[in-house]
Order: structure tokens, then C-alpha cells, then sequence
């Protein structure tokens, strides 16, 4: 499988509502919470493409954009 | 088609609790129905009453939010009159086991092809944190100030004495887990059940100082384990995750059509 790459994390900061599990578990700490408890990726340069963030939102507030999806569209 | 294409984006956000399990099943469930290239107009997702059954007001498929308890008995009708349809059929654990205990035990020895979806809280969270028949012994709930003693149900257990073909169990912690077991169930032929175990931190997490729902995925992680795992074998206290029972039997519908068959000589 070739490496995904990141083009950005696509947050929707009306759906999100700062429960904070993306953070918890995005295994290189790319993720946390913004003064209004809204996500942001603060790290994006570490991403590493797994999307357990987005698997795991339960507002489905989270996307991880690659170059991949740009291909698949 | 993207996940966003089976949503109803404009029920968003969504009324469930932030970090409530139910949004990561809805999640779960919409993926595993993209993978599988299902046209939405060939869905139908009957729910009954509860937390839990408010995800029929969220999918873009023919939905139907009926009462409390008989989501299953409401897909049956529909699934016996348009045997062509996929029925989805989610329910919190008190709809599924305390008021409609009975519609599950039946509708799985029938072996309708459906899938049964028990998001298992472990509580009626939309009532406010009263105990259901899968909290389990020395759990506190409003019903239960001072601990319970109702032993629980095991969803796996019962689905599988009563004739349900495919039953698995996941958590929401194991999301790309939930989405595989969902696919399969959708996928087989027959009556199937999923449990996924589902956190609440509103009622359930604070009631039993189980922290955020963070820490309740935590321990969703440490307290579970894969069927066949060493882990399983090592410490058989944990929770089974995987697929319990996949078989091939004789469905309803099509033993219906057999009989219809029969009655006209051919003829219909
Ligand atoms: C016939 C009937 N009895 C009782 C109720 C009250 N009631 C509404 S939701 C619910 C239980 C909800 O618990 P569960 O099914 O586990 O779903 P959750 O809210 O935890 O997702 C109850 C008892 C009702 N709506 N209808
Ligand atoms: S998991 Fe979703 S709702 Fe929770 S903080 Fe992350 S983006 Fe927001
Ligand atoms: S895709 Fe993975 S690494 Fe990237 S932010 Fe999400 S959880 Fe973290
Ligand atoms: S009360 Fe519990 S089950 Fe209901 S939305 Fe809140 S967290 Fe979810």
C-alpha cells in the first residue's frame, strides 16, 4: 500500500463538540482542543495518515483529506 | 459515494451527548454500508425509542422511528412485504432485551435476513440512567442507588440459543473492527446480531466513576479481547470480541416464498 500524504484535516467546528477521543488516541499527538473546545490540528506535519480519528468521532466532525482521496474523487 | 452521502446533514449536530458511543456506531455503520456499495433507496432502517434509536433520523435511508421495543417486529413486516429491501435494525439495549426482549428471541429463530444492531450502553440513557437488563450485578443506576443485583444478559449468548446465524460482538474503541463485523452481518443471509458495546458517559460513566468517555474507551481496550487471542486464553474475565456464530440456515422469506409456491401449484 503506498504511503497516504496528508492535505489536510477537514474539521467541521459546528459539529464538533470537544469530547476530545481524536486526541486521546491520534497516536502522534497531532490533535487538541482550541480555546473555543473545538479540535485543531495543531501538528499536521506528524499525521501520519491513520485516520483513527476520523474512524472513532462519534460527531463525525473529522476527516483526514490524502492525495489518495484527491485520485478517488 | 462519500460517508456524508448517506447522512442527513441537515439533523446536524447530531442530539446525542458529546462522546457518546451511539455517534461512533452511526459512524461504523455508515462506512461499513459505503464499503459495500449499498444504494441507499435498498435500505431501510426501522428503530424504536431510546438514545439509540434516534440514528434512523440521521441516515439518508428509508427510515422508520416507531415505538419503543419494536423496531424488529416493524422490520419484520416491512422485510416479509419487500423481501428485496436490507434491513438495518439498531437498538439500545433496553429496546432490544427489556421491553423488546421477546421481538429479539423470535425474530432470531425465524432467521429473517436482517441485521440486529445492539448499541449496548448498559443503561437507559434516554430516561436518565436507569438499569437495563444488561447493566449486570453491583452496577449504580438511578433504579439502583445502592448497587444492583440483576445479573445481565450476555447479547452473544442469548442471540445464539435463540437461532441467530451470525452474531459478533466490538466495542466503539475498535471503530475499523465494528466496520468488518457490520459489513459481514450486512452481508449475511439470515438473522444477524452485532453488540457493540457503547459508552455513555452521561449516565452509565458518571454513575459508575467510569470518567469521560476517553477513559470508558480505555477501558473498552483493556477489558476486552479477541476471540482465538492469547490474551483470551490468559485471562478468560475478558470480554469476547469477534464473531461467535456464522452459519448458513434455511431464512424465512425465502421458506414463505417456498410456501407460497406450493400453495398456488407454481402459478403466482
Ligand atoms: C412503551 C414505552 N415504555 C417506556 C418508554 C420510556 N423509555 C423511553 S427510552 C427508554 C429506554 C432507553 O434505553 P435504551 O433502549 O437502552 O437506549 P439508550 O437511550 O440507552 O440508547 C424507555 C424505558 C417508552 N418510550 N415507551
Ligand atoms: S472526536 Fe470528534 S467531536 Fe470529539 S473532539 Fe474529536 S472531532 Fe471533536
Ligand atoms: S490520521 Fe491518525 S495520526 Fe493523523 S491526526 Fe488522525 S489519528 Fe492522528
Ligand atoms: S444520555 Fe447517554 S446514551 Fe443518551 S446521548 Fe447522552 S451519552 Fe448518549
Amino acid at each position: 500500500m503506498a504511503r497516504l500524504k496528508l492535505k489536510e484535516h477537514a474539521i467541521n467546528r459546528e459539529w464538533c463538540k470537544g469530547c476530545g477521543i481524536c486526541i486521546h488516541f491520534c497516536p502522534k499527538q497531532v490533535l487538541e482542543l482550541d480555546s473555543m473546545e473545538k479540535v485543531v490540528a495543531a501538528t499536521p506535519e506528524d499525521c501520519i495518515c491513520c485516520k483513527l480519528c476520523e474512524l472513532r468521532c462519534p460527531d463525525l466532525a473529522i476527516e483526514v483529506l490524502t492525495d489518495q482521496d484527491e485520485k478517488n474523487d | 459515494m462519500s460517508v456524508k452521502d448517506y447522512l442527513r446533514e441537515r439533523y446536524f449536530p447530531h442530539m446525542w451527548c458529546p462522546g457518546c458511543g451511539h455517534g461512533t456506531v452511526l459512524n461504523s455503520l455508515l462506512r461499513a454500508v459505503e464499503a459495500l456499495g449499498l444504494n441507499k433507496n435498498d435500505i431501510v432502517m426501522t428503530s424504536g425509542i431510546g438514545c439509540s434509536a434516534r440514528i434512523s433520523g440521521y441516515v439518508d435511508f428509508h427510515s422508520l422511528h416507531t415505538i419503543h421495543g419494536r423496531a424488529l417486529a416493524f422490520a419484520t413486516g416491512v422485510k416479509f412485504s419487500k423481501p428485496e429491501l436490507k434491513l438495518l435494525v439498531p437498538m439500545g439495549d433496553g429496546d432490544a432485551l427489556a421491553i423488546g426482549g421477546n421481538h429479539f428471541i423470535h425474530a432470531a429463530r425465524r432467521n429473517i435476513d436482517m441485521t440486529a444492531i445492539v448499541m449496548n450502553n448498559r443503561i437507559y440513557g434516554m430516561t436518565g440512567g436507569q438499569f437495563s437488563p444488561l447493566s449486570g450485578l453491583d452496577k449504580k443506576a438511578t433504579t439502583a442507588p445502592y448497587l444492583t443485583i440483576d445479573n445481565n444478559f450476555d447479547v452473544v449468548e442469548l442471540a445464539r440459543a435463540a437461532g441467530a446465524s451470525f452474531v459478533a460482538r466490538t466495542t466503539t474503541y475498535h471503530a475499523l473492527e465494528a466496520v468488518d463485523l457490520l459489513k459481514r452481518a450486512i452481508d449475511h443471509k439470515g438473522f444477524s446480531v452485532v453488540e457493540i458495546l457503547s459508552q455513555c458517559p452521561t449516565h452509565f460513566g458518571r454513575k459508575n466513576k467510569e470518567g469521560d468517555a476517553t477513559n470508558m474507551l480505555e477501558l473498552y481496550k483493556a477489558n476486552t479481547a479477541k476471540l482465538g487471542s492469547k490474551a483470551l486464553k490468559e485471562n478468560p474475565s475478558l470480554i469476547a470480541r469477534g464473531i461467535f456464530v456464522d452459519e448458513t440456515r434455511p431464512e424465512y422469506c425465502e421458506a414463505y416464498e417456498e410456501i407460497i409456491q406450493r400453495a398456488t401449484g407454481g402459478k403466482r
